[in-house]
């Protein structure tokens, strides 16, 4: 395989939990991870198993309540809104409905300038700021000159969700948290848009973790998988290893409840 | 945006409120530019005049007469004075003196003003009959004289000099004088009041007052209401439990009791209609801040501000341009609401006295204390209270239309 | 030959607006259910197959209407019958219905034994509540399901319980035909398995005759059905049992729908997912000829000058283009 990669992201002891005195929920349980730079990750969780609080953690949207978590090999710092929005250059997310990630009163440029702006780009003469639009609409196959002074809401579903790949495109972070990035879309342009974030990858370098429940999806996509259970990660290893060798009970419960096409589906295992 | 703005203004309900409530509004600025004069001004000796036209009599007699001759004149002028009540008690009078019933015949007046002529006697007692009942007897004895007279009036003027009567004109029983030619004439389209003041001017600048005070009172409400429910429900933490605190204090205590006690200790002299409108404003903020509230709670999580805040925009920002507009049709909502509120919230405190200064400008809370106070409703002087309810309720029923007709475009579960 | 339960000739139905404008999301839609068998729908969403499930129902309100065509159920037409009526005759003895997110539908107020309750007396008031528990009880127990939710409320119930009990529920009354539409979709993989199991249950013995599975979900279908039919912009593209239908479809719109199946099993990371550029059809205003001409990658001047032909070829296998079989074998092979 490859070489000793660099720890992008790394963690240790993380933990959430939600509500005080007698009723507490623990939505995630001292997780332990290492995500390396360049490789596809996908943790895999049924709904209730704490993923999208540990997406959020890793976001710095929620505040842990232990644990630790490090940013290319340094503990993260970001007690402040100014150390957060230094972090948030290096960080982004692309979220499972598109039609919720928009913000409806604002035009879809504005969006994007926000990226542009984001990246320091404020000073720059407009026409520079059109040509950057321009060349990260084409990235994902849209016109921007269709698209421009529109509302988010006159574009189709596969459009937003493309035209939120496009936004990491200016924005390139070194890590993207893909949240269910297919799951609202159907299923003939699915393939589109998990191209576009592999080419993405590689164009500006950057280590997708993607959250999700289905895990051909995992399968398909990913180098490693980490399986979550009730805020634990029950298990983990490279794709091959933990679906098609799956070595904890409840990982391989999880495979065999998947219904299969090539392979019989064993029924009786209810 | 401007979508949801077309989609307002087609929704019948919206368009229906906010005609009546733009025909008030223009009615309030447009009227007072046509007759102008101060509309608290006393113009009645006495109180609760009728509504109607009054021509001034003496310049009448000094306008130049039109002879007309109508049948109906003398018929008129006898019913007015000889009204059915009238006649049954002259009938009961004669019974009582002793000529039988069936020679009686009240609907032929001369026969009946024959008969009483003949036989009245204000010395005569008749058993059983009160002392108020003669004395109204003799009135209107003394008012049929010369009912079926035929002659006109005579106007007579004090000379100067000698102090005797001398004649001055002659007035027909046939003779007219055209409404318009006659130099003073006052319509009143609903009398006056108690004071003597023309209750139609008056009513009109009352609206403009009430709308005035229900603004500044609604804006104010509104305002602090949204800015407190913002902030608490945003930021959270410890400046939620704040702005809980004093949202759980202001419900506890009621609202109205507040403004009484602070509508009294003011004291008179500084209670003018913008104060007023301020104090029912800081009085009636507490639910729009609770509801504001839950909706930023809920709309703090949602996956287009997380975006917003991945893409480095600052707090205030966010606030602004994430939060606020989504719930901007709710906050329009609730200040038409607290308009309608801050409106009857002063008519209330009106009614008790602890409304504005009374002596500045009428609002119409103020119009119904009055009316109350002088027991216009139990005079049956109705033109001093209903239009002063009836302009009330089409306030709030406008207002609370408009409002329906917005709900039912934000929230398109509403329509029908 | 098997009885045939559900026979549909040439369905059409239509949306009206509020704007007044016709939306036919059910498109001369023709197709035969047999005793034993059940059948497929696969399609994206909006393609119209939930609206085919309410017309199947003959569950006309408005803006929903029926247009034309023929519903045939075990020999009797319903089609263009009043809503009540087919409520009073055929629901719940006949056909069931299950709709999507049916178990949030369930009153949080009342038990589960009450709903048993509702169903069966709405078909026989005389029945007795002692005599409805032991039919409950009894079904429960063919099913596999514990008697004591029968005295619990839904909000007690998971998710994956509570769904199997609304499913057992529609068919108490043994009806010949069970529609279900997205019966597991919302459900986490492990009660997906359950509610799958019990409604092949079902089938095996005998409580329903024959089924139709409505999904987005092709490996379910798979799995599930004897046959499938995809449908695309209210018609039906393509139809064959479900193994030719998802390793060797004929109209390019179900390739690619097969070619995007993802699913966990060995030697599938190193397959590319096909994918179809663009959007279905806006349905207010369809193309002329082959709505799915304007993605289609072998499309030709002809697809869109005039209404495509639907080849029924033998073994009940069909599809709508305007190509042969040969020549769509063919343009396939070379790709």
């Amino acid at each position: 395989m490859t070489d000793q990669k660099d720890i992008c992201l790394s963690g240790s002891g993380l933990t959430k939990v939600f509500g005080y005195g007698r009723q507490t929920c623990c939505a995630v349980d001292h997780v332990d991870f290492k995500f390396y730079e360049g490789e596809v990750v996908s943790i895999v969780g049924e709904s209730g198993s704490g993923k999208t609080t540990l997406a959020k953690m890793l976001l710095g949207l929620i505040n842990p309540t232990a644990g630790d978590i490090y940013f290319q090999g340094k503990k993260r710092d970001i007690s402040t809104y100014k150390k957060k929005q230094e972090y948030w250059k290096s960080i982004q997310a692309i979220f499972q409905d598109p039609y919720c990630s928009y913000n409806i009163f604002r035009k879809i440029d504005a969006v994007l300038l926000d990226c542009i702006h984001m990246r320091g780009g404020r000073r720059l003469p407009h026409a520079k700021k059109v040509e950057m639009m321009v060349e990260a609409c084409s990235f994902v196959n849209l016109k921007f000159e269709e698209l421009t002074n529109k509302y988010p809401f006159e574009l189709s579903g596969g459009q937003m969700q493309r035209l939120m790949i496009a936004r990491i495109f200016l924005l390139r972070p070194k890590i993207l948290l893909a949240d269910e990035p297919t799951s609202m879309i159907d299923a003939c342009s699915r393939a589109t848009i998990l191209d576009m974030l592999m080419q993405l990858r590689d164009e500006i370098d950057m280590t997708p973790i993607f959250i999700t429940h289905d895990i051909g999806l995992a399968y398909y996509i990913s180098d490693t998988v980490y399986i979550m259970e009730q805020g634990k990660f029950v298990e983990s290893g490279s794709a091959d290893e933990v679906i098609l060798h799956p070595k904890e009970a409840y990982t391989q419960r999880l495979i065999s409840d998947v219904p299969k096409i090539y392979e019989e589906w064993d029924l009786s295992t209810v | 945006m401007r979508y949801m703005i077309q989609q307002v203004f087609r929704s019948p309900k919206f368009l229906f409120g906010f005609a009546i409530f733009m025909a008030m509004l223009l009615t309030v600025i447009i009227y007072p530019l046509f007759v102008t004069g101060n509309p608290l001004e006393i113009i009645g000796q006495g109180t609760f005049f009728p509504p109607g036209i009054y021509v001034n009599v003496y310049d009448s007699i000094n306008t130049e007469p039109y002879i007309l001759n109508l049948d109906d004149a003398a018929a008129n002028r006898i019913a007015s004075t000889l009204g059915d009540e009238e006649r049954l008690a002259m009938q009961e009078w004669l019974v009582a003196y002793g000529i039988p019933e069936d020679e009686i015949d009240i609907a032929d007046t001369e026969k009946l003003l024959g008969k009483w002529e003949n036989n009245y006697d204000p010395e005569i007692v008749v058993t059983g009959m009160t002392n108020a009942k003669r004395n109204y007897y003799i009135r209107l004895d003394a008012s049929l004289e010369g009912l079926l007279a035929i002659e006109g009036a005579i106007i007579a003027e004090s000379n100067l000099q000698t102090g005797a009567l001398e004649q001055k004109d002659f007035v027909e029983q046939t003779d007219y004088v055209n409404v318009t030619e006659v130099p003073n004439v006052r319509v009143l389209p609903l009398g006056t009041d108690n004071f003597g003041r023309d209750v139609l001017p008056e009513l009109v600048s009352a609206t403009g007052t009430s709308l005035l005070i229900g603004f500044v009172a609604g804006i104010t409400a509104t305002g602090i209401g949204l800015v407190l429910g913002l902030l608490g429900g945003y930021i959270g933490g410890l400046v939620d439990d704040i702005t809980m605190f004093f949202i759980n204090l202001f419900t506890v205590i009621p609202g109205f009791v507040l403004l009484i006690l602070i509508s009294y200790s003011i004291g008179q002299e500084k209670r003018g209609a913008v104060t007023i409108a301020v104090v029912i404003g800081i009085t009636s903020w507490v639910w729009t801040a609770r509801a504001v509230r839950a909706q930023v709670v809920s709309l703090r999580n949602r996956d287009h501000v997380n975006l917003s805040k991945l893409s480095g925009h600052s707090i205030v920002h966010i606030i602004l341009s994430d939060i606020l507009p989504y719930i901007a049709s709710y906050v329009v909502m609730a200040l038409i609401l607290q308009i309608s509120l801050g409106i009857l919230a002063e008519a209330g405190l009106s009614i008790l006295g602890l409304g504005p200064r009374t002596t500045e400008v009428p609002t119409l809370g103020l119009m119904m204390n009055w009316a109350m106070i002088y027991q216009a409703q139990i005079l049956g002087k109705w033109w001093a209270y209903f239009p002063v309810v009836i302009t009330i309720a089409l306030i709030s029923f406008s207002m609370n239309l408009m409002n329906t007709g917005l709900d039912q475009v934000f929230n398109p579960a509403l329509r029908d | 030959m098997s009885r045939v339960m559900l026979e549909v000739k040439e369905l059409t139905t239509k949306y009206i607006t509020r704007y007044k404008e016709d939306i036919y999301a059910v498109d001369h839609v023709s197709l035969k259910v047999e005793e034993g068998k059940s059948l497929g729908i696969a399609g994206e969403s909006g393609c119209g197959k939930s609206t085919l499930a309410l017309s199947l129902m003959g569950y006309y309100f408005p803006p929903l209407y029926y247009t034309s065509g023929e519903i045939i159920i075990n020999g009797r037409n319903i089609s263009g019958l009043d809503p009540d009526d087919v409520r009073r005759s055929i629901l719940g003895t006949e056909i069931a219905y299950i709709p999507q997110s049916a178990m949030n539908a369930l009153n949080p107020t009342q038990k589960i034994i009450r709903f048993i309750e509702d169903v069966i007396q709405a078909h026989d008031p005389k029945i007795t509540r002692k005599e409805i528990y032991e039919i409950a009880r009894e079904r429960f127990e063919i099913l596999g399901l514990p008697a004591e939710v029968l005295q619990k409320y839904s909000v007690e119930l998971s998710g994956g319980m509570k769904q199997r009990t609304v499913i057992a529920t529609s068919v108490i009354l043994s009806p010949k035909v069970l529609i279900a539409d997205e019966p597991s979709s919302a459900l986490d993989v492990t009660s997906q398995k359950m509610v799958i199991k019990m409604l092949l249950d079902l089938m095996d013995k005998g409580i329903i005759k024959s089924m139709i599975f409505i999904t987005h979900e092709l490996p379910l279908l798979y799995n599930v059905t004897d046959d499938i039919m995809v449908m695309y912009a209210g018609q039906i593209v393509e139809q064959g049992n479900a193994k030719e239908a998802v390793f060797d479809p004929l109209h390019p719109y179900a390739r690619g729908l097969m070619g995007s199946i993802i699913v966990p099993e060995s030697g599938l990371r190193d397959v590319k997912l096909a994918s179809i550029p663009g959007v279905p059809p806006n349905l207010k205003d369809p193309p002329a000829g082959c709505q799915f001409a304007e993605r289609c990658k072998y499309v030709v001047p002809g697809c869109t000058a005039h209404s495509v032909d639907f080849h029924e070829l033998e073994g009940g296998r069909a599809y709508r283009c305007i190509f042969s079989e040969e020549e769509l074998r063919e343009a396939y092979k070379n790709d």
